[in-house]
């Protein structure tokens, strides 16, 4: 649907007619530039809220859809444990040939990459919010 | 019979080029699909727009819908600051997209079952998250590995584990796209070599040969799925991650 057609949807038939009405009304009393930009204000606020009604439902449906077989649940959490073990070691080495301090690099770093493994699995499974600045993951579970 | 179920992930080299410090350079196969999948998006695009409508067409509506989803999902999860990189996510979507469901043409090639592809669009979007998020928001950036409220205490902790989780967003991001094609790919190739050996065995082979194709039929139907799927969930990780670019742990 063109974007000029919904705005005009939302004009129309939501809060729209009432109003329209009144503002026909009195129309010779107020300025014609005032009349404008209410009237902007108002389809700004109908098509905010009608994207935030959509956002919602349009979450809901991607969990749906990105949660819909197990299979590829199990490998996304998979890819993304692994990954952070695999960035820890991989680190750890590169630390450990650097400063030569193995294996100590190797050991520390491994630990952390497993920490940071089970954070993105609990992050993308929504037990926890993302990077504390709530961004939504697309498996997130609303409570 | 034998079929090899790997031989479709073959690099073949096309047109030779040059040679740099011992690596062939070369306009490969993979590099020709490439072309094949800007030209299809760039064609259907500009098909699409060309002529402009009240009431969208067929193709005009593809494009608006693209457009829309597009903007929708990054509009959710980055919010309207996050819209400036509306261009990027949309090519990077539709690339995607067109890699997967071309792959899926017999005799074709897939890109995105090759793990360099994916790992460059993977750090592409990486290096623009932390070049943007240094460029706007300066030293300010780095408290995205510092969540509010945090004891003090717990940060020498907290802030390695989150910087190595940081550090794994690219390897997540594209072993996901990667692994997804490769294994529907294989899966494929394996069910489709079943009929092959199964109808070289004689009568009886024939009607065995039923069962692996009404699988291979099914498979098909489900690698569409996949292949919309995982090119939707690697723009809207890119979303998420671009998200953090522009606002960091505010």
């Amino acid at each position: 649907m063109a974007p000029v057609l919904q705005a005009a949807n939302v004009a129309g038939p939501s809060d729209g007619t009432m109003s329209d009405a009144r503002e026909n009304g009195d129309r010779d009393k107020q300025h014609t530039d005032e009349a404008l930009s209410a009237r902007l204000q108002r389809l700004n606020e109908g098509l905010g809220k009608k994207r935030s009604a959509r956002r919602v439902s349009e979450s809901a449906e991607a969990d749906r859809a990105t949660t819909a077989s197990d299979y590829a649940q199990g490998f996304r959490l998979a890819s993304e444990f692994v990954a952070g073990v695999v960035v820890g070691a991989g680190l750890g080495w590169l630390v450990d040939r650097w400063f030569r301090t193995a294996p100590w690099g190797l050991m520390i770093f491994l630990l952390l990459g497993f920490a940071a493994g089970v954070l993105n699995v609990m992050r993308s499974t929504g037990v926890v919010a993302g990077n504390a600045l709530g961004g939504h993951n697309p498996g997130d579970r609303k409570e | 019979m034998k079929v090899d179920p790997i031989h479709q992930f073959e690099i073949r080299n096309l047109i030779p080029m040059t040679s740099v410090g011992g690596h062939d350079i070369a306009f490969t196969n993979s590099a020709l699909v490439m072309f094949i999948i800007v030209g299809a998006v760039s064609a259907l695009l500009i098909g699409a727009t060309m002529r402009q409508a009240v009431v969208p067409g067929r193709l005009q509506s593809i494009a608006e819908l693209s457009y829309e989803f597009i903007a929708d999902t990054l509009r959710s999860s980055a919010g309207n600051e996050g819209m400036k990189f509306f261009p990027f996510v949309f090519t990077l979507f539709m690339f995607v997209l067109f890699a997967n469901l071309i792959g899926l043409i017999p005799y074709s090639f897939t890109v995105t079952s090759q793990l360099i592809v994916t790992v460059t669009l993977a750090l592409l979007v990486f290096f623009i998250v932390v070049g943007y998020g240094f460029w706007k928001n300066g030293l300010h950036f780095l408290r995205l590995f510092a969540p509010t409220g945090m004891p003090k205490l717990m940060l020498p902790v907290i802030v390695p584990i989150e910087l190595l989780s940081f550090l794994s967003r690219p390897i997540s991001h594209s072993v996901r796209l990667f692994g997804n094609m490769l294994a529907g790919h294989i899966t494929l190739q394996v069910f489709a070599g079943f009929i092959i050996m199964l109808s070289g065995a004689g009568i009886l082979g024939w009607f065995g040969a039923v069962l692996p194709f009404t699988m291979v039929v099914m498979l098909t139907a489900l690698e569409l799925l996949v292949a919309v799927v995982q090119a939707y969930v690697f723009v809207i990780l890119t979303c998420i991650y671009l998200n953090d670019a522009v606002h960091p742990g505010h």
